[in-house]
Formats: structure tokens, sequence, C-alpha cells
């Protein structure tokens, strides 16, 4: 009885790696025909890269993006360590550079696409209006827990608690605040109304599954460091050329018109 | 190093371990006795499920659970004032749910191994079942509940993904020592990271060790093994 059962256990498996091998080989000569461009990508840059990427696919049907999102600081390290990634978008640009400094980036490649905003963020329902208290909205009782992005190590976390601090508010509401992996994941802290006020990104604020569930208002930009977006290409690229042209997209007029839809600011001066 | 986060952790391993003793034995003496074949087969899954699926899967359910939004998260508010996520409670809740089976398993093939003649001539003496327990099955099956309860505590001080996803990094309240290493290599701290992980590396190293001297029988207070 008991030995019927293993045997049939086996034959399932043995059947599934089976199903497994014939699906790989079907991948492997799947990729021989188009370039594939491993992304790694900023959290804040999801919904305006879901949009560029289907975008420059039309454009380049030859070329297949892979894109992994996450939060920057956590790119840097794993970049440091040579991850097989070959375009990194960057929430600040401070890591781009280093990469290059360290020569891991190519020099030449290295971009600004944009600049990054913030928002205070509540949802629908909240008796908090922050378009009309502004930043005084953090302060209001019924806001308990307030998302931030970790000011350690992602940038949008940083300029969360610069702008709380020139805004005069910070020592007050430090004890509210909660801390998001990145903000992606601080943006859903705040969306599943875990926590009743969130300072995000604004391209998360404009995203199709942001949108229509809360209400925002701009942080001003001059009370934190500008969130100077970059990227670069990696010297490890399998596909050099296929990665400039991903990047000359993100930088062409198509590509800016989707990042300022999207809430960022264009990036001025060369690169 | 980051004590705070060190202590923080060894306070909810603790506790969850504590939760776990009073959840799990039950659960585990049910397993173990229940003759009720179909609704037994059916808690046995539900308690091992914590052991398949991925800490993903827990943390967004309890995330969804324990908010303002949840009837569960509403009647926490409506009683105590106070949110579930983010708190050191909400925490606590997660980790028991996410080390149970790790508990029940080890009390119920504990249990299950007691000589069921033993129990039969208790109950042949008039003794009731709860202090046939007491006084028969948990001394004979002590390695297993140490055993559940070290790995209780050993699976939370490690927990990380739940804790990422509903913890909300809170320092003092819910950052706990893996969140702390993984926040300090963010930061590109290698050096703090460094050595928080070879005190955990240690530590965990020395507690297992001596788990298992015990287990051997080498401090036994019940058997005399040789």
């Amino acid at each position: 009885m008991k030995g019927r059962g293993v045997r049939g256990l086996f034959l399932v498996l043995l059947g599934l790696a089976l199903l497994g091998c014939k699906s790989s080989t079907a991948g492997e000569q799947a990729q021989r025909a188009v370039e594939t461009v491993r992304v790694a990508s900023a959290s804040d840059l999801k919904f305006a890269l879901d949009e560029l990427s289907a975008e420059f696919r039309k454009a380049h049907p030859a070329i297949e993006l892979e894109i992994t999102y996450g939060s920057s600081g956590n790119f840097y390290a794993q970049l440091s360590q040579r991850a097989p990634f070959d375009v990194f978008f960057s929430a600040d640009l401070s890591y781009p550079e280093r990469l290059v400094q360290a020569g891991l980036g190519v020099p030449d490649t290295q971009f600004k696409y944009g600049v990054g905003r913030i928002v205070i963020w509540v949802p629908k329902g909240s008796p908090v209006d922050p378009q009309r208290l502004g930043i005084a909205a953090l302060n209001e009782p019924a806001v308990r827990k307030i998302a931030i992005a970790n000011p350690e190590h992602a940038p949008y976390g940083k300029a969360a608690v610069s702008a709380m601090q020139k805004l005069g508010v910070y020592d007050d509401v430090k004890d509210k605040l909660v801390l998001g992996e990145n903000i992606s994941q601080t943006a859903q802290f705040v969306e599943s109304g875990s926590a009743d006020a969130g300072i995000i990104a604004m391209s998360l604020a404009l995203a199709p599954a942001m949108k229509e569930k809360g209400r925002y208002w701009e942080v001003p930009l001059d009370t934190y460091p500008r969130l100077v977006q970059g990227g670069v290409v990696m010297s490890w690229a399998k596909h050099p050329k296929a990665a400039r042209e991903l990047r000359a997209f993100v930088l062409s007029g198509a590509g800016k018109r989707i990042l300022k839809k999207f809430g960022f600011y264009e990036a001025e001066g060369p690169d | 190093m980051d004590w705070q986060a060190i202590a923080l952790s060894f306070e909810l391993a603790a506790l969850t371990t504590a939760v776990l003793l009073l959840v799990g034995l039950p659960i585990g003496y049910y397993i173990a006795t229940s003759a009720r074949r179909p609704l037994r087969v059916l808690v046995e899954a539900v308690v091992a499920l914590p052991l398949v699926l991925p800490p993903t899967v827990l943390g967004f359910y309890v995330l969804l659970a324990l908010g303002p939004r949840s009837p569960i998260g509403a009647f926490y508010e409506s009683v105590t004032g106070r949110l579930l996520p983010f708190s050191f409670q909400g925490l606590l809740v997660a980790s028991v749910l996410y080390s149970l089976p790790f508990s029940v398993q080890p009390f119920a093939s504990a249990f299950s191994a007691v000589d069921s003649r033993l129990l039969d001539a208790s109950f042949c003496l008039g003794e009731s079942r709860f202090r046939t327990f007491l006084r028969i099955t948990l001394p004979l099956s002590w390695q297993g509940v140490v055993t559940g309860m070290v790995l209780s505590f050993a699976h939370t001080l490690g927990e990380f993904g739940v804790v990422l996803m509903v913890g909300g990094n809170v320092p003092g309240v819910t950052r706990t020592v893996s969140i702390s290493i993984y926040d300090a290599m963010q930061s590109l701290d290698y050096g703090l990271a460094g050595r928080t992980s070879a005190f955990l590396l240690v530590l965990s190293f020395l507690v297992l060790a001596a788990t298992y001297a015990l287990q051997g029988g080498a401090f036994s207070p019940w058997s005399k093994k040789s």
C-alpha cells in the first residue's frame, strides 16, 4: 500500500521533471531569436516603466525586457557583487555614479532621467484632508501611523524625513512612523489602510492602481534634497547594444512624455 | 551591534514560544489521541501549512487580516483602541502562526509515542484525562516538548519575510534582528551586518548544541540513560 503510494509519487515527479525539460528547451529557442535586457529598477518606476516597456517593445520587437523592482540601495549592494542585471534605474543618482567610479558601470552610459517628487497620500475614506492641511495633516489625531520608506537606505525615505524636519513636524510625528522596505511597500502600507497616511512617490500616487483610491498633497520641492533619478548600463551587460537602445528610448521624446505623465520632473543638464 | 533589535527578537521569540506552549499542547494532544480521523487529518494539514507556504502568503493574509478594514483588526481596535499592524502584538500573532507546526508536530509525535498501557493503567486507577496528561504523558514526552519549544524559539528568531511584510520596521517595536541585519546590509554597513550576524550565528549554534546535548539525556532529570 505504502510502496505503491511512493511509486505513484515518483512517477508524478518524473512526469513533472520531463515537462520541465521540454519547456526550458522551448525557452532557449525563443531566447535565441530575441535579445533579453535584464533591468534592475527602483520601485518608484514600477508603473511608469510598465508603460515605457510596452512602448519600447513596439519600437524594438527583437529586444525583450526582464524587469526586477526593488530598493535602489539593495540593487546597489547586489550590483557591487556583480548581480546579473544589464541596466540599472536608480531613484538616487549617487548609486550609478558610485558604480561607475568602481568600474562596474560603463562611464559614458550614465544618465539622468527625471526628478522624483514626494506627496502626502491618504486613502479615500480618511477624515484628513491633506490638500487643505498640507504637512499639518500628519499632526492630526486621526493619523496614528505614517508610512515612509526606510530613510537609512531608500532615497524617498530620506526625502520624507528631510521634508518633515524642514517643515517642523518631524519631532511631533516621529513616533508614528512605520518604515517600508522600499517606496512601493510604503505605498502598499497606506493603500491597504494599515497606515493612515504615507509619504510616497508621486509616480505611485499617479499610478492606475492608486489614483482612484486616495488623495494627495505635493510636498514642496525645496524642502528636501533633489531626487535626481539616474541610471547606468553595467559593464557586464550581455547585449550592450540593446541595453543602450533602452537607455536612448527612456531619454527620447516618447520616454520623457511617459515619465512626465507619472509625475517625474525633467532632469536638466547634460547626460 | 543593534542590541535593541537583538533584545526585541529574544522577547518576541520567548513570548511566541510561551503562547505556542499554551496553544500547541492541546492541539498536539488532540492530534496524537483523536480517533476521529477526517477531522484530525484536517487539523494536521492546517497546522502544517506554514511549513509549505512561503512567508509572503502568510504576510499577505496577516497584513490584510490585522488591518483596520478587516473584522479582526476592527474588533481589536474597538477593544484596545490601538491598531494591530506595525505593533509588537501584531508581530506576535504572525509569529505564532508562522511557528505553529514547529511546536505542534514535535509535541504530537512525542505524545503518540507514549505507551498507551500506562495511560490505560492510569485511567483504571481513576485518574482524570487531565491528571493523566500532566502526570504521565507530559513527563514521558518532555524531550519532544523541549524540542518543540526550542524549534519555535529558533524559528521565530530567524523569522524574516513575514516581519518584513507586516512589521513596518519600527525601532524597539518591530525591528527584529533579522530586519536590522538586512537594513545594515542595505545601508552598505557590512561591518555592522557582519558583527550582528556572527553574534547570531554563534549564539544559535550554542543554543542548538545545548539542546541536543540535553536531548541526548546528558542532563535529563527523568530518564537515566547511561
